[in-house]
């Protein structure tokens, strides 16, 4: 076992590689020799290290119980295979096996980052937590941050470096790499060329800009398919400069969203999302803020709204041209159109009564014209500098990425390219279609692709090298405001990799430094404070460097910017490009736990596709899951269709990032892929879209077949208006029958009592919860056909409903977990006392006493129990196992399984404040989820301490319980949701 | 000067009070009556319909095999179950079978102890049928475990785990119940057959069958103790059985009345799932007498008016359930409950609607035929009356877990349940067990009581019949 | 036909009867047996190990206190195994040639760990909590016997939940002075009831019978 684990996981040239080594020692800045380090990848890699790596025998042992069915009586006799313990040589200080260690880093997502710390079990990276001190993050996570770390296990990533397909070594590459360059030094190396994604960490910049100078005539290009290119094009319309821009939602209080989903995607959501929420649900709830979202297809920050507005993607761009003439900017004419007079109005007036506290948010991928548009308004609002910020770009060189993409393409297919260096990216699948990345790549004399998985660039490329994934090497990062972040490994290579740092280096001055020694350098450099070695363990320490955030500027407008604005004209359907809310734009196509979360709407999992109006669907005589063939401009995708209500008339929305033929078992396939319509001209959307009905339908996996409330009051809701009238509306709707309705005695809980409360007016479904939830418990992954079959396993689920009009409905959101019942229906209907009360009020349940049954889940009125209805559990992928979290039971086929507010962290808590002699404060212990919440709508404590935030939550007026009429007495209450809509607005209020 | 059994023969028929139907047609002594059953079993010819069934029963047990040990491989998710339907045809055949039980042990015990002689002579079957069927009941809650090699953790016994079952949950009740029936039905069974079985050892051919009868009848001599303690024993276990009839299936009712789900939380189902088990019981009952009847020319033992008298039990049972069909609705309208509304609604249009209009057919209209005497005694027509109400009842039980489960109180977990080709393997082949069981015990034990209905002869009454 | 069966059979009859009711009995007997004994709970079964070393010489012998090796005692879960260097703290200069601890100065060299077999070794749904146990006065001895009258170190308990319970459901009966928890030896005094009582109330002790105090 043990020794096929080690080929597996680290392989010999990783062991031997003096450079690898070098650069894990200083990382974990405890070890200082090199038995340790020896004795690390020993005690660390074998599953049997300790009994908390020990998930071989757990799999043998259930494994065994499941086979033995055979001798049925018998399992109570099967005795567990003997274990292995294999101690430290030498125990690395503050180590302690069972005590897992927290280290600070930041995951980038297209080059902006969000400051994490990441959970290490004994050298095994195992779940991702915010970083509070850092700005983009402050102690939340998003959905990407919780799922990478899935993305370091991912047992498809790229393992060796090989050549045509045949293995090499790291020297074998570096004489090859020198071979090819060299004869280029003669013409300055103009026919060297390096293409990455897009760049913000310094660092990295300063190799390039170094490799460049050493090679002057050597060009570098940068393409993200998802990147911000209209930002940058308005920025130059409006102010003849690119910047970065950034919103402060905690000061805003009327937002207008201009077909921008900022609570749920994008740089610095997060953080958005928190300050947003804050303004919303802060204090008394008095001063709500209010949101006005005008968009082109249902996001979360629409059914957010307070008022929403479907518009086809063109119509935008002249309803904010209309906006703002009647906002009086200067030296701009309406469009003419009269559409939606009593919106303009309405939105203007509102925005005029809160000049300097409003602010109008473009969506990164709606027009050049609208961002300079926002900008203009946001000017004349006197925004700048209170509600909207404007930086520096992120980028270290900012470029028009398409065209300089376009530029390379032509050099290629001119045979101007010799040397091809792709750090990142993955052009040959997300490249626009028109410029027919793979065949010019072939025109290339030597291909070089270093690349986290060996992906579709990858098997086009001659020269494959790994990349070590951000929590194995260092790196530095920017915040969406510029803050910068030094990202320190956490685990060895698993595979013979390196970073774009190191190579580059190997370029520079061979045979290359350790990407820790680049960037300390590069640091020493630039920062250059008198004590930098503490200046370097303080900002490693705390995963960022202290007010490094980029200053503020003050970019004035152009006086002639309107005059550079044009009117798209349009017609037929409109076909609307948006990158994935989980996969982004592909980048984690092989990602499963992000491949099977319900999406933010529609609940759909394992595929993209293409969404229509009810009306617009109907027209096209087309419904749910039929399969059609999508042709734009001659270029044609089959496709299934999905109705989606909120969606505009004829227009069709499509997600980037799916239909991958090389990301790995998990993304191969899934979904049909949209760049193949996407073209250069028109990236987020143009019309003349046709769609053809084919006679074939393709089924779609959703959590949630169902999104009517079909009257029931499951989500309490109210305007902020009536609250003020009525503050007790909820104890109006709600029937709370009385204690004693019950034919057991009661319990009264002295001690702990633990609670959870969701406010449902903060929520904006942007499901890091329920990954959170997923990393932190082991939760399996069951794939679509299962999905399909209604066997989900997430603990954790967001209820999505809509109501009204299904052309422009209002969404509702509900995340529900176990309730934890008082008076738990599952408990007195479980044959084994499989599932039973604990002293604090925990509906226990005990894995390995469940014989499955599955009553308990046909009595839970909400259906929050999971079953391992087959073997769902991965026993067979060594990688995923080492990130599994020790402290919880790893679930096998026939057992019932569900929410326990992360109790492992309770009896953590508890064990530990007991030893030290006292009782466990409020917010020791937090629920995965609660922790990943961008706008802390869930909040969990003892509801017996008053002075707890929880109870006092739940002591509100807004506090109910779902289906309370049934006298369940759930533990998890929720906070009625309150909307503020602009009472001149009638629509969808 | 005639022998006594000359004059039996000349003995003019008397029939019995209150019916025109006798309840053994023809010249019977009681010589004839035992070679008649014994017979079958010792020297006749085995029938070819015989072999035919047992092949077709023998087949679809291989596939219930089969199915089985794929099950057992896989894991229960090779049934069509999901969430929120976690529940689906493994339990529906459970109360089925369960039910199916009833009739006979209500044949047998029942009406014993009421005196209702005309139940002689299908009483023995009818047993071995509710044996049969209470083991293909037993089978499913187990196979439908999410680990069954653990199922006797449900039982209480001493363990290291100093953990015992929950007594507050319906599932252990049922485990009490069942066996408990299992055991008072195969004791039942196998005492009144000790006479019969003596007779078959007397007329045994062979050393092997005289052997095997040998030991099977305990050494029956048929001495008046042994009739005397016979008699009593039989009483007592009728006495025992009988509360079983009820009880049981009550507490199988229980595994949805406990519940909180609308459609399964409701005080009538105790009664109600009463009244459907004898319904169903006795549909089972006549079809398997009618076609034994005919294949062993029992005509004149398994009279038309044991087809009548079934049948109109069959009547009264059927429109207990028309009641409480009807009453149902009743109740949720009147609770004014909106989720029990939901329910009733959802059977009446929701997408298994289907379910509920043919289980209204199957039990309700369809029975109504049963008020013409010509459809109560008339064979073929029974027969498919029976028929449609044995399926009528599955499908019952059916569109009570389904309906309920796939729509609850949260719409966002509703679902549509869709049945996985392993759930009909295994329905089908539990059938299939049964079959090869029965068809076993009809060729190697007397299917019918032989003393039992030598007790039914004129002159087995005081007086011999003979009239002077 | 001859008579088949002789007077004998009756009583045959009658005794196979009991010899069913017997038989059920009987496996049912065993089966409890099995579960119970040392063959499935391992109790008071030396394990062979790659170095036989004996907690009767240190701990008897030298008197080395438990968490001079097992360090993490009192603050972890995991009472952890020393380390190969803790060994040679001492085996460095005592003993340094003796061909029986070459295995530990070839982990030393070359690195390896040492591969000892885990000896208390909980199936893996029990999540059991060293450092709560030790805080709260219950001593090594109590789970793991006179270490320090073993050459090879075996299971002193079954180990079985039942086991678990009896402490847990009246810990008053197990509690000793939080000084004497390393203690081999320990003789509780003859009230300790009232003691145990005293101590329970003193150290805050809880009986926590949840479920998800073991198993989560």
């Amino acid at each position: 076992m043990k020794t096929e684990q080690t080929r597996d996981l680290v392989p010999l040239e990783a062991l031997t590689d003096a450079a690898a080594r070098k650069r894990y020692w200083r990382s974990l800045e405890e070890l200082s020799d090199s038995p340790e380090f020896q004795e690390l990848l020993h005690t660390e890699f074998p599953p049997n290290a300790t009994e908390f790596l020990d998930e071989v025998s757990r799999r043998r042992f259930i494994q065994l119980a499941a086979a033995s069915f055979g001798l049925a009586g018998l399992t109570a006799c099967t005795r567990q295979p003997p274990e292995k313990i294999l101690p430290y040589v030498n125990p690395p200080e503050n180590a302690i096996p069972g005590h897992p260690l927290y280290f600070a880093t930041a995951v980038p997502v297209a080059g902006v980052a969000e400051g994490v710390l990441v959970e290490t079990h004994l050298g095994r990276p195992t779940k991702v937590e915010g970083n509070g001190e850092h700005p983009a993050s402050l102690g939340a996570t998003s959905v990407h941050s919780q799922a990478s770390v899935l993305d370091l296990y991912d047992p498809d990533r790229a393992k060796e470096i090989s050549h045509l397909g045949v293995w090499q070594s790291w020297e074998d590459f570096q004489l090859a790499l020198m071979q090819s360059l060299t004869p280029l030094r003669s013409g300055k190396g103009e026919r060297f060329r390096i293409l990455t994604d897009t760049v913000t960490s310094p660092s990295l910049g300063a190799q390039i800009q170094a490799v460049l100078a050493m090679f002057p005539g050597a060009k570098w290009y940068q393409y993200d398919p998802a990147g911000r290119h209209s930002a940058r094009a308005g920025a130059l319309t409006a102010f003849g400069r690119d910047v970065n821009t950034y919103y402060r939602f905690d000061k805003a209080d009327v937002v207008l969203a201009l077909d921008s989903d900022f609570l749920a995607c994008g740089p610095g959501s997060t953080r958005f999302a928190h300050d947003f929420a804050n303004r919303r649900a802060g204090g008394d709830r008095s001063n709500m803020n209010r949101l006005y979202s005008i968009e082109s297809s249902m996001t979360s920050t629409g059914g957010k709204a307070d008022h929403r507005l479907p518009l086809r993607y063109a119509e935008i761009e002249l309803f904010a041209r209309d906006l703002a003439a009647s906002l009086g900017v200067a030296g701009l004419t309406t469009s003419g159109s009269q559409n939606h007079p009593e919106w303009i109005s309405a939105v203007s007036r509102d925005l005029m009564a809160h000049r300097g506290a409003c602010v109008v948010v473009p969506g990164l991928h709606q027009s050049p014209a609208v961002h300079a548009l926002a900008h203009a308004m946001n000017s004349a609002l006197g925004n700048d500098g209170k509600t909207v910020i404007y930086t520096d770009p992120l980028e270290v060189q900012s470029t028009d990425q398409i065209a300089s993409l376009r530029e390379l393409v032509n050099d290629m297919d001119a045979g101007r390219v010799d040397v091809l260096l792709t750090l990142g990216g993955n052009p040959v699948y997300n490249a626009p279609q028109d410029f027919d990345f793979r065949a010019r790549l072939h025109k290339v004399k030597t291909t070089i692709r270093v690349g986290l998985h060996s992906d579709e660039t990858s098997v086009e490329c001659q020269w494959q090298v790994p990349e070590t994934h951000f929590m194995e090497d260092w790196g530095d990062t920017r915040a969406f405001d510029g803050t910068l972040t030094i990202q320190q490994p956490l685990i060895l290579p698993l595979y013979d990799s390196t970073s774009s740092l190191r190579l580059l280096d190997s370029i520079l001055n061979p045979p290359g430094r350790s990407s820790y020694e680049i960037v300390q350098n590069y640091w020493q450099k630039t920062n250059g404070a008198n004590n930098f070695e503490q200046w370097w363990r303080k900002s490693v320490h705390d995963g960022l460097i202290a007010d490094s955030a980029l200053p503020p500027l003050t970019p004035q407008l152009k006086t002639d910017w309107a005059q550079s604005l044009s009117s798209p004209g349009q017609q037929g359907i409109e076909l609307a490009f948006r990158p994935d809310p989980y996969l982004y734009d592909g980048r984690y196509a092989n990602n499963t736990w992000l491949q099977e979360l319900p999406q933010p709407m529609t609940k759909l999992t394992w595929d993209n596709a293409v969404h229509l109006s009810p009306a617009t669907a109907k027209q096209l005589n087309v419904g749910n899951q039929d399969r059609v063939e999508l042709n734009y401009r001659g270029n044609k995708v089959e496709a299934s269709i999905w109705i989606s209500p909120g969606q505009p008339e004829n227009s069709a929305t499509i997600h980037l990032g799916w239909g991958r033929w090389h990301s790995g078992r998990a993304g191969n396939g899934a979904g049909f892929n949209a760049y193949a319509l996407r073209p250069s001209d028109a990236l987020w959307g143009g019309s003349g879209l046709q769609i053809r009905r084919l006679d074939k339908d393709y089924p779609l996996a959703t959590t949630q077949l169902h999104q009517s409330m079909e009257g029931r009051d499951l989500i309490l809701s109210a305007t902020a208006a009536e609250y003020k009238n009525n503050p007790d509306f909820v104890s109006h709707e709600t029937k709370q029958p009385p204690k004693e309705l019950t034919l057991y005695p009661q319990w009264n809980y002295t001690g702990y009592a633990w609670g959870m409360s969701i406010d449902l007016t903060r929520c904006v479904n942007c499901s890091a919860c329920v990954v959170a939830c997923q990393a932190e418990n082991n939760i399996p992954v069951v794939g679509k056909e299962q999905v399909l079959a209604r066997r989900a396993m997430h603990w954790l689920r967001i209820d999505t409903y809509y109501e009204g009009d299904p052309a422009n409905p209002r969404a509702f959101y509900q995340p529900v977990p176990c309730m934890q019942c008082e008076n738990a229906p599952c408990e007195l209907v479980c044959p084994v006392q499989a599932t039973n009360h604990s002293s604090d009020g925990l509906n226990d349940m005990v894995y390995n006493r469940c014989v499955g049954t599955r009553y308990c889940s046909n009595n839970c009125p909400y259906k929050v129990r999971r079953f391992n209805f087959l073997l769902f559990q991965d026993w067979v992928t060594e990688q995923t196992k080492l990130q599994r979290n020790p402290d919880v039971t790893v679930r096998s086929r026939g057992v019932m399984e569900k929410c326990t507010y992360c109790v492992q962290r309770i009896r953590e808590a508890d064990i530990q404040s007991r030893v030290e002699d006292r009782f466990i404060r409020d917010g020791e212990v937090q629920t995965a989820c609660q922790q990943a919440c961008p706008t802390r709508a869930i909040v969990f404590g003892d509801i017996n301490n008053h002075d707890n935030e929880v109870a006092k939550l739940k002591s509100l007026n807004l506090n109910y319980a779902l289906l309370a009429e049934l006298n369940t007495r759930p533990r998890t209450t929720y906070l009625a949701e309150l909307r503020n809509p602009n009472p001149e607005l009638k629509s969808n209020a | 000067m005639t022998t006594v059994a000359e004059k039996q023969l000349q003995t003019p028929r008397r029939p019995e009070p209150g019916t025109s139907l006798p309840v053994i047609a023809g010249a019977e002594s009681f010589g004839t009556l035992t070679e008649q059953i014994t017979s079958v079993v010792l020297t006749r010819p085995t029938p070819p319909f015989w072999y035919y069934t047992f092949a077709v029963g023998m087949a679809a047990l291989i596939m219930f095999v089969v199915s089985v040990i794929y099950l057992l491989y896989r894991g229960v998710g090779v049934f069509g179950i999901e969430i929120p339907v976690a529940w689906s045809f493994a339990i529906t055949n459970f109360v089925w079978w369960i039910g199916i039980g009833h009739a006979g042990t209500l044949i047998s015990a029942i009406l014993l102890l009421l005196n209702q002689g005309w139940r002689n002579s299908i009483n023995r079957f009818a047993e071995a049928m509710t044996i049969f069927a209470v083991m293909c009941a037993g089978l499913f809650p187990l196979l439908h475990l999410g680990r069954p090699w653990l199922f006797y953790w449900l039982l209480p016994y001493p363990n290291t785990m100093h953990v015992q079952p929950q007594f507050r949950s319906p599932l252990v009740w049922d485990v009490f119940a069942v066996s408990t029936y299992a055991t008072v039905s195969l004791l039942f069974w196998y005492l009144g057959m000790v006479p019969d079985l003596a007779s078959l050892r007397d007329r045994a051919k062979n050393r092997f069958a005289y052997g095997f009868y040998g030991v099977l009848c305990l050494g029956w001599r048929g001495a008046s103790r042994h009739w005397r303690y016979h008699e009593t024993a039989s009483l007592l276990l009728a006495g025992l059985a009988t509360p079983l009839v009820l009880s049981v299936h009550t507490v199988v009712s229980f595994d949805f009345t406990i519940a909180i789900l609308p459609g399964w939380h409701s005080t009538i189902f105790p009664p109600y799932f009463v009244a459907g088990a004898i319904y169903s019981g006795f549909a089972m009952v006549l079809i398997l007498a009618i076609p034994l009847r005919k294949v062993y020319h029992l005509e004149n033992l398994v009279t038309e008016r044991h087809l009548n008298n079934c049948a109109k039990v069959m009547l009264a049972t059927g429109l207990i359930l028309a009641y409480t069909y009807a009453i149902e609705p009743f109740t949720s309208w009147y609770s004014g409950d909106t989720f029990e509304m939901a329910v009733v609604h959802n059977r009446a249009v929701g997408p298994h609607s289907w379910t509920f209009w043919v289980t209204l057919s199957c039990n309700v209209f369809i029975p109504q035929l049963l008020w013409f005497r010509k459809w109560r005694t008339d064979p073929k027509r029974l027969f498919l009356v029976s028929f449609v109400i044995l399926y009528g009842m599955w499908l019952e039980r059916y569109m009570i877990i389904i309906t309920s489960l796939h729509r609850d109180f949260l719409p966002s977990s509703w679902s549509n349940f869709i049945a996985s080709p392993w759930d009909v393997s295994v329905l089908v082949g539990s059938i299939g067990l049964f079959v090869v069981c029965f068809l076993l015990f009809v060729r190697f034990l007397p299917m019918i009581s032989i003393f039992e209905m030598r007790e039914l002869l004129p002159f087995s009454r005081p007086g011999g019949g003979v009239e002077k | 036909m001859p008579q088949f069966f002789s007077r004998t059979a009756n009583s045959l009859a009658r005794l196979s009867l009991l010899a069913v009711v017997l038989g059920i009995a009987l496996i049912a007997w065993l089966g409890a047996m099995i579960v119970r004994s040392p063959y499935e709970t391992l109790q008071d079964v030396p394990r062979r190990q790659p170095v036989p070393f004996s907690h009767e010489h240190h701990v008897g012998g030298l008197g080395i206190d438990c968490r001079y090796c097992h360090t993490t005692v009192e603050e972890s879960s995991f009472a952890n195994i020393p380390a190969t260097k803790v060994c040679m703290n001492c085996h460095s200069q005592m003993w340094a040639v003796a061909p029986i601890l070459e295995p530990v100065r070839e982990s030393y060299r070359s690195g390896k760990s040492i591969e000892w077999t885990r000896v208390h070794d909980l199936p893996q749904f029990v999540y059991f909590n060293h450092s709560i146990h030790v805080n709260k006065g219950i001593g090594c001895e109590t789970c793991h016997g006179r270490v320090d009258r073993m050459p090879l170190i075996w299971q002193a308990q079954d180990l079985t939940m039942s086991w678990c319970l009896n402490c847990h459901r009246d810990p008053g009966m197990f509690v000793r002075p939080k000084e004497k928890v390393f203690e081999m030896g320990y003789t509780p005094p003859a009230n300790q009831r009232e003691f145990g009582r005293k101590l329970v109330k003193e150290y805050h002790i809880q009986s926590l019978t949840s479920c998800s105090t073991c198993h989560r």
